[in-house]
């Protein structure tokens, strides 16, 4: 049955009228053409299809778009900034090999967005722990642990470099 | 998946007047991890999904009035809180220190924060981890429809694989968990021979109460993920409670266990590797609750 959902992605909201069947993540790559979203298992456990709903990591691979409704996705695609420059932990995947298919990167990004917007300062362990759910068959994690390492170390200083700005 | 129409009702009554219209047809969701796959498979095919998500005060936790003797509580937890609020929740980590244990061993981060207390319960998969732990600690599940509520014990709340109590037109709004008594200890033991996310081998709760001379005034033993319920091992509880809390006594009582569960063949172990494996992880998780019963932690 074709229903009315309600969803704001990226910050962009969007009236959509889909089957009531239709999956978050299909929502997003057919819908809204955000392929940036992957799927890999379809049952929750490799951690492909990452997106965060209200703030929380969620599998879009078993989420039904009806069932959030109302509420906010934001998705590999919604973390540039306006201008372009990519967030820390993308950057970080970058410099500290943290891919290299890169068919897992959007979750694992999103996975270690959502932790740093939690736990600003994770240790090596937390990180691990946290990221268990996001399964690589390329990089042997070390380049993910270390990027995400990274990210966490470079947000700090971004965010000690504004405190001082705000002091001064 | 076949086709369905999707419900989002913003009160428990319009909820309940949704499942008295639809019946057999509809199923709620929560958290969505377990039904949605049960669509995807076409195990479950319901004509009307009903979510639960706006529905306001049904995910909240409260320490709920003392017991009788006044020196333990409760804790409400509601039905749709998700696991890593369980786990992560201040009130979960003073009063129900094994509750959060418990709930950090579920499946993975991710997971955690999509699932609820009360879709795990309703799903009845005798291979989940809160079950046993609830079962030991005495909690109830609160069962609301428009006749009413009853509240259930989680203990008998699971009657057959994936089958459990709820009666048509119920929703579970709540559980709620008594405190350990004072001088106890707890422990939940999850042995994952494969791999960190996976689904339990077997797993084991156990809240143990002292009393004087070292005498095992109480205790509590559940196994996960060895049959089609979760399975209280009262036999074995009776041979260890009143006697002394020594090794021979508690290697004693872990053998019995392997002969109240009844294990299937999986690809986790065969049944008698489990049935094994039972025992070896009652006697470390009474153990563990031993080492876990400090006096500092009773105090409150
Ligand atoms: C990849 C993966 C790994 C997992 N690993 C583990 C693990 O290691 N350990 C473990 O314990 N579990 C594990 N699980 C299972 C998980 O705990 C359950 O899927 C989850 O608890 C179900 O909760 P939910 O809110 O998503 O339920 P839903 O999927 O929304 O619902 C489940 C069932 O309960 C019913 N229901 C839901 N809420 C209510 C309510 N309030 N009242 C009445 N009926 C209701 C639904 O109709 C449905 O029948 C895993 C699941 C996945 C997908
Ligand atoms: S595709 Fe969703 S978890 Fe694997
Ligand atoms: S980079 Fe290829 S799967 Fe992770």
């Amino acid at each position: 049955m074709i229903q009315r959902v309600n969803l704001k992605v990226n910050g962009q909201d969007h009236q959509l009228d889909i089957p009531a069947r239709r999956l978050l993540v299909d929502c997003l790559r057919y819908e809204l053409g955000l392929t940036g979203t992957k799927e890999g298992c379809s049952v929750g456990i490799c951690g492909a299809c990452t997106v965060l709903i209200d703030g929380e990591m969620a599998a879009s691979c078993i989420t039904l778009a009806a069932a959030v409704d109302g509420a906010e996705i934001t998705t590999i695609e919604g973390l540039a900034g306006e201008d372009g420059r990519l967030h820390p932990v993308q950057q970080a995947f970058i410099d500290h090999g943290g891919f290299q298919c890169g068919i897992c990167t959007p979750g694992q990004v999103m996975a270690a967005k959502a932790l740093l917007d939690q736990n600003p300062s994770p240790t090596e362990d937390e990180i691990r722990d946290w990221m268990m759910g996001n399964l690589c068959r390329c990089t042997g994690y070390y380049g993910i642990l270390d990027s995400v390492v990274k990210a966490a170390e470079a947000s700090e200083t971004s965010r000690g470099a504004n405190a001082s700005n705000n002091a001064q | 998946m076949i086709d369905f129409e999707f419900h989002s009702p913003t009160t428990l009554e319009e909820a309940f007047d949704l499942l008295e219209q639809y019946g057999e047809d509809a199923r709620v969701i929560a958290g969505g991890t377990a039904l949605v796959l049960q669509m995807k498979q076409r195990f479950a095919q319901p004509g009307h999904v009903i979510g639960l998500r706006k529905i306001p005060g049904l995910n909240s936790i409260a320490i709920e009035a003392m017991g009788s003797n006044g020196d333990t509580g409760s804790v409400r937890i509601g039905a749709l809180c998700t696991q890593r609020s369980i786990e992560y929740s201040e009130i979960i980590g003073q009063k129900l220190p094994l509750v959060a244990e418990t709930f950090r061993r579920v499946a993975t981060p991710r997971i955690r924060s999509m699932a609820t207390i009360g879709g795990g319960l309703v799903h009845g998969d005798p291979n989940q981890d809160p079950p046993p732990t609830l079962i030991a600690l005495g909690a109830s599940a609160v069962l609301t429809s428009s006749r009413g509520q009853r509240v259930v014990p989680v203990a008998e709340l699971f009657l057959d694989y994936f089958e459990t109590d709820l009666r048509p037109g119920e929703i579970l709004t709540s559980v709620v968990v008594p405190q350990a008594p004072p001088g106890s200890g707890a422990a939940y033991l999850k042995f994952l021979p494969r791999t960190a996310d996976d689904y339990a081998t077997v797993s084991v709760a156990a809240v143990v109460t002292a009393g004087e001379d070292n005498m095992c005034r109480d205790v509590r033993i559940v196994l996960g993920s060895v049959g089609v319920t979760p399975v209280h091992a009262s036999d074995a509880e009776d041979s260890l409670r009143g006697r002394p809390l020594n090794e021979e006594n508690i290697r004693a009582c872990a053998a019995m266990v392997s002969d109240l569960v009844d294990p299937l063949d999986d690809y986790r172990g065969s049944a008698a590797y489990k049935r094994e494996m039972a025992q070896v992880f009652t006697r470390r998780a009474i153990q563990q609750a031993m080492a876990a019963m400090s006096p500092e932690k009773n105090k409150d």
